[in-house]
């Protein structure tokens, strides 16, 4: 198969990740929507490494994964922490920050 | 054959990745998100990224997702409608992801690569393969590596720290045992699997409980005599049913 295919794959989840990431409410599923698209990224990466013939890209997908399993490790600490205060589990109610 | 497995697996991925956004409940969503990452692992196998394919169903697909699975059953099911401005809000984000892609399009179709319309590079043996990965990260990228190291540590003292119980300066630890103040926040039968894929619908809380919850904490010796709210069961009807007798402790 021709890289450019995996490349309109990466760009389709992406995109399904960044609507996810705008529409859903529950922080859970926004942080399931984020790892779309970073694994998005990741096929890009992985893709170009195969294209030049480089592992290189393959050293920078697996610190994307490295990002994204500390994201998901404070990510769900954070919803817990905010079960336990009993606060609503919903960004849109939470905008103590928001001024 | 390379054509038809790409093919499969990227549908299984595109699949799993609408699931993810547009599944109501969350628990699904998580099991949307298994099923794109070994979609995702097969594409890696056809790049050639074979120790990538391998981490990505153990670390994602084994460790990930199994937490999440743990939070969602312990928050339970957070589905709420959508308040006033939030379809307005829907249209544009759409609006926005659509803009989006068709810069990506644009990125990709015009891009000067001739490469991209190839297979990629001659195959080399020993790309992608444990051996070459480990030579790099401890040779070439021996900084990143140790550097994501400490990002993993810190990472991990920030999740014990965010999943402490805290009650302002002092921890639970500083006080004496008390029984009342380690009863789990919430109503029967929700955190459990049950209710997250809504087979079962949690009774509305007991307000007693709640408020008990909610009070300020008062040690042990300086509490008041609470009067039982209810007779306790005979013996008897006790041991007959005990389920019914859980159900209206709680």
């Amino acid at each position: 198969m021709a890289i450019g295919w995996y490349l309109v794959v990466s760009a389709l989840i992406f995109c399904i990740g960044a609507g996810g990431v705008l529409t859903r409410r529950n922080p859970l599923v926004i942080l399931l929507c984020l790892e779309l698209m970073l694994n998005a990224a990741n096929i890009a990466l992985i893709a170009f490494a195969r294209m030049w013939g480089n592992g290189d890209g393959q050293i920078f997908a697996i610190v994307v994964m490295v990002v994204a399993a500390c994201e998901v490790a404070i990510g769900l600490g954070l919803i817990v922490a905010l079960y336990r205060q009993r606060l609503p589990v919903d960004v849109d109610d939470l905008r103590e920050l928001h001024g | 054959m390379s054509a038809v497995i790409f093919f499969i697996a990227a549908i299984g991925a595109l699949a799993g990745a609408i699931g993810v956004v547009a599944l109501r409940n969350p628990f699904y969503s998580v099991l949307a998100l298994v099923g794109h990452l070994i979609s995702l692992s097969a594409l890696f196998l056809l790049l050639r990224a074979e120790f990538l394919a391998a981490a990505q169903v153990i670390v994602y697909a084994g460790a990930v997702t199994v937490l999440y699975v743990f939070v969602v059953s312990y928050v339970g099911d957070g589905t709420v409608p959508l308040g006033p401005g939030g379809l307005r809000l829907r249209n544009v984000s759409m609006l926005f992801v659509g803009v989006l892609f068709v810069e990506l399009s644009i990125a990709i179709l015009g891009s000067g690569l001739k490469a991209i319309d190839g297979e990629g590079a001659p195959y080399v043996p020993g790309f992608g393969t444990p051996e070459a990965i480990g030579e790099a990260l401890l040779t070439k990228f021996l900084l990143p590596f140790e550097l994501a190291s400490l990002l993993l540590l810190v990472a991990a003292v920030g999740a014990v720290m965010l999943a402490r119980r805290r009650m302002g300066g002092t921890t639970l630890d500083d006080l004496p045992y008390d029984e009342s103040r380690y009863v789990t926040p919430r109503s029967l039968f929700s955190g459990t699997m049950a209710e997250a894929v809504g087979a079962l619908h949690a009774p509305p809380e007991d307000p007693r409980q709640t408020a008990r919850q909610t009070a300020p904490y008062v040690p042990p010796s300086e509490r008041k005599p609470v009067p039982a709210a209810a007779p306790p069961a005979a013996p008897a009807a006790d041991a007959a049913a005990p389920a019914a007798d859980d159900t209206k402790e709680d």
